[in-house]
């Protein structure tokens, strides 16, 4: 190998510092090996921080009567039994327990007047079930890991991107990546690999996403030869903010539903009552998101194009204190008091319920040593996931990722790796600096955002979406003959040069994937194909590389042990 | 809709790294509601694709758009744009506190050290893991930080006196305070504050409270009651006296 590269040795290398990063970092650490944490950003700024509403876990403090029980049936049904029944009963089980070990590690949750952890409504859940901290509670949860983290001594490499898998054979030998900063290649050894890279939110015009949500982890994985899961079901948040120009797609908590919001139609109806009138404004996401787009396209939307979500019957100092950051945001961005009126909102492309496939006990992808937990991970949530799902998938699945990842890295003698891999990944990524002509990486992301939000969003036909797939294809072309200006310190376009690639490997899966389901079932909705078809409901679509290009086939649904069945089809709220 | 003059704003962002650089000259179109992160994305898109931004959130959550506007520390994120005198250019400099890497990104890292100084939250032995919103209301306050780092920019201790070897910074204190004032915290950290991260060189201008984004009292409700613990175990004469006593029994 080049000795020119910068090397680093860990036995678990985990990429992505958001909360199933940190939590899988902690456990691995807990378990006696070297484990190294590469992010894009700086510590503490991934997508997690961003999270509002809360942490779904039964621990019943405000509802006795929940139990993990009703959490699991709740999962399953949210997710129209796609859901990997063994990641949701896994989920349901250890919630309460990660919940508790956040507690104990210093984060403050709102409290119950019994000074227990305060549990909030949420959409999809039958009890008071998410703890929460106002709504900033993905920052209380990514504060309190990360410095549980550092201080337990994880090693962390911020502004680190990572651009290709490295393998001995089929195993995983690490992985090599460049610093934002400098632009210098780094190559990281390891034994394990545990991808937690997140979403794909990037690749749509409105979403609530970042620029770190790119499909990093998903794509390093596919062109590892990992297998890539139910990539149709992408979640459409129902509410996103819509006026100004500036601030559409960013996040407007589900919790202001939780805590009593009400949407209405520009004529003041309250439309859900015709679209689910037992659960209204807490029905599941992709049902409420699906309600306000089609008040909109019938010519019942506001003036920016949205539905009014209403929280100022409540009284002024109550909303201050349960959503803080709904007041700040929508008295400084969009000049609206939402103590004295509604607040304007539509659907915003949220959430990845598709990824990297992974064993429901280990956390581990089709490739020896490599792991994934959270976004970049398949399973949990099925066709649709629970808000306040999201945040405890992050702690269960990252923490038993991490430590599987040590586990498997304890057995493995150390990797060999061949240094071509490293040399053509270099390659590849210098290329946008040798090109006279091509254009501006910024150009093409532009074009894939409008191509996945007109064509592949919350309503999808035959049509749309065979469009969508030669659209990704000349979008390939010309990605491959993009160009880059300036030099390789923290340049913004060459990082989105190689990014662009991740987003256009991802939503091709995404699409192809959503052209063969030929149902509408959770987040996937065909105009073509308007109900849920039970052999759909026995099938995933499987996304994996061969011979170099993209393969799609079809896998069954695990099969539910008899109890889970019977738990599923009782009735009601209480076990 | 050619014709029509699209109302513009000219833009006087720095541009260069560690060695040198100059203030550049961009204009960008106005659009309703845009905000200085919007404008500096629309620069990125059209203008100067290796213009080097620190973004997350783009909603006042993440605190790493933190720059100088119009010589002010602001998250570019919830500075809008007609907040701003648009008749004038808008200047868009570097956080001045810390090294510039390159254009609006400075090297921040010094804060994660600082950070790593301070002991982490111990509970007591044998503790109850109840508490009530009335304990933890105030220690909320102080989680709320983003560690967008403003505070830090402004502070003079750091900005002017260039004191980082010895001095944490309010949003160091703010993050002491957190552990401190938690209910169920087991752990002293006056010596530290003392020792090492200088809390007496604050001397209470209050300059980091007005650029807090997150609305944090830092002086009042962090930075002051700190100072009086340090004082109360140092300087109070009586404890003075008990310690010597102890100190003597030992020897």
């Amino acid at each position: 190998m080049n000795s020119t590269y910068e090397t680093h040795e860990h036995d678990v290398l985990i990429i992505g510092a958001g909360g199933a990063g940190l939590r899988a970092a902690i456990e691995a650490l807990a378990q006696g090996v070297r484990v190294g944490v590469v992010c894009k950003s700086l510590l503490g700024k991934a997508h997690t921080v961003m999270a509002e509403g809360g942490i779904a876990a039964a621990m019943a403090n405000v509802d006795g009567s929940d139990d993990w029980r009703v959490h699991f049936r709740d999962t399953m049904r949210g997710g129209k039994f796609l859901n990997n029944w063994r990641m949701a009963q896994l989920h349901a089980q250890e919630a309460p327990d990660r919940v508790r070990e956040l507690e104990q590690w210093g984060a403050l949750f709102d409290r119950t007047e019994n000074g227990e952890i305060l549990q909030r409504a949420f959409g999809g859940h039958t009890f008071k079930r998410l703890c929460h901290v106002g709504d900033r509670t993905g920052l209380e949860m990514i504060r309190t890991l990360q410095d549980r983290g550092v201080h337990q001594g994880i090693d962390v490499y911020m502004e680190c991107t990572i651009i290709r898998l490295l393998k001995d054979g089929n195993r995983i030998a690490g992985a090599f990546g460049y610093w934002r900063e400098q632009g210098r290649f780094v190559v990281f050894k390891a034994k394990s690999v545990v991808i937690c890279t997140g979403g794909i939110g990037k690749a749509w015009k409105i979403t609530s996403n970042s620029w770190e949500y790119t499909g990093d982890g998903m794509a390093l994985a596919f062109d590892a030869g990992a297998d890539l899961m139910d990539m149709e079901f992408v979640q459409f948040h129902p509410t996103g903010m819509v006026w100004p120009p500036g601030v559409q797609g960013i996040l407007v908590t589900e919790a202001v539903r939780g805590e009593g919001g009400v949407l209405r139609n520009k004529d003041g109806e309250r439309f859900m009552e015709r679209y689910d009138p037992k659960k209204l404004e807490l029905s599941t996401r992709d049902v409420v998101a699906r309600s306000i787009y089609t008040e909109v396209r019938e010519g019942r939307g506001t003036e920016h194009g949205g539905a009014f979500l209403d929280i100022s019957h409540k009284p002024a100092e109550y909303v201050k204190r349960k959503l803080p950051s709904m007041y700040h945001q929508f008295l400084e961005l969009a000049d609206v008091d939402i103590t004295k009126g509604p607040m304007e909102v539509g659907p915003t492309c949220h959430y990845m319920m598709g990824g990297i496939r992974v064993d429901a006990e280990t956390a581990q992808a089709s490739i020896p040593g490599l792991f994934a937990a959270g976004e970049s991970a398949v399973g949990l949530h099925g066709a649709n996931r629970l808000g306040g799902n999201s945040l405890s998938d992050l702690l269960v699945f990252g923490r038993r990722a991490g430590f599987a990842a040590a586990e498997h890295a304890k057995r493995s003698p150390a990797a060999v790796i061949d240094p071509s891999q490293i040399e053509d990944a270099e390659r590849q990524m210098l290329l946008p600096f040798e090109r006279s002509g091509g254009e501006s990486p910024y150009a093409i992301h532009e074009d894939l955002q409008g191509v996945m939000q007109n064509l592949v969003g919350i309503f999808r036909n035959e049509e749309d979406l065979s469009r969508a797939v030669s659209e990704i294809d000349k979008l390939k072309d010309r990605t491959a003959r993009v160009r880059v200006e300036g030099s390789r310190l923290f340049n913004p376009g060459w990082h989105l040069a190689r990014d662009l690639q991740c987003m256009l490997t991802i939503a091709e899966a995404v699409t192809r994937s959503a052209l063969a389901r030929r149902e509408s079932r959770g987040a996937h909705s065909r105009i073509d194909y308007p109900g849920l078809d039970d052999t759909w409901g026995k099938m995933h679509n499987v996304v994996v590389k061969k011979a170099d290009s993209m393969t799609l086939y079809e896998s069954p649904v695990l099969e539910m042990p008899d109890d889970l069945k019977q738990l599923l089809a009782e009735d009601g709220g209480a076990k | 809709m050619a014709d029509v003059p699209m109302a513009q704003a000219t833009l006087q962002i720095f541009r260069g790294d560690r060695e040198a650089g100059k203030a550049v000259e961009y204009r960008v179109p106005l659009v309703p509601g845009m905000v200085v992160l919007d404008a500096l994305h629309s620069v990125q898109a059209h203008q100067a694709p290796d213009l080097a931004v620190r973004w997350n959130c783009k909603a006042g959550k993440c605190g790493s758009c933190s720059a100088e506007v119009n010589g002010r520390p602001r998250l570019t994120c919830k500075t809008r744009m007609d907040s701003l005198p648009l008749d004038q250019p808008i200047t868009i400099f570097p956080m001045k506190t810390f090294p510039v890497i390159k254009d609006l990104v400075t090297d921040v890292s010094w804060n994660f050290r600082v950070n790593q100084k301070i002991p982490p939250f111990q509970p007591r032995p044998g503790v109850e893991w109840k508490m009530y919103q009335r304990d933890v209301d105030r220690v909320q306050e102080f989680r709320k930080c983003i560690e967008c780092f403003l505070c830090q920019d402004v502070c003079h201790v750091l900005r002017e006196h260039g004191k980082q070897e010895e001095f944490g910074g309010p949003r160091f204190f703010v993050r002491t305070a957190s552990l401190e004032m938690h209910p169920l915290d087991g752990v002293s950290r006056t010596k530290v504050l003392k020792e090492e991260l200088g809390l007496g060189l604050c001397n209470i201008t209050k300059c980091c409270t007005e650029v807090c984004p997150e609305d944090i009292h830092i002086t009042d409700n962090a930075i002051i009651p700190l100072k009086e613990r340090v004082v109360d175990e140092y300087y109070d004469p009586l404890l003075m006296l008990v310690r010597k006593i102890r100190s003597a029994g030992k020897a």
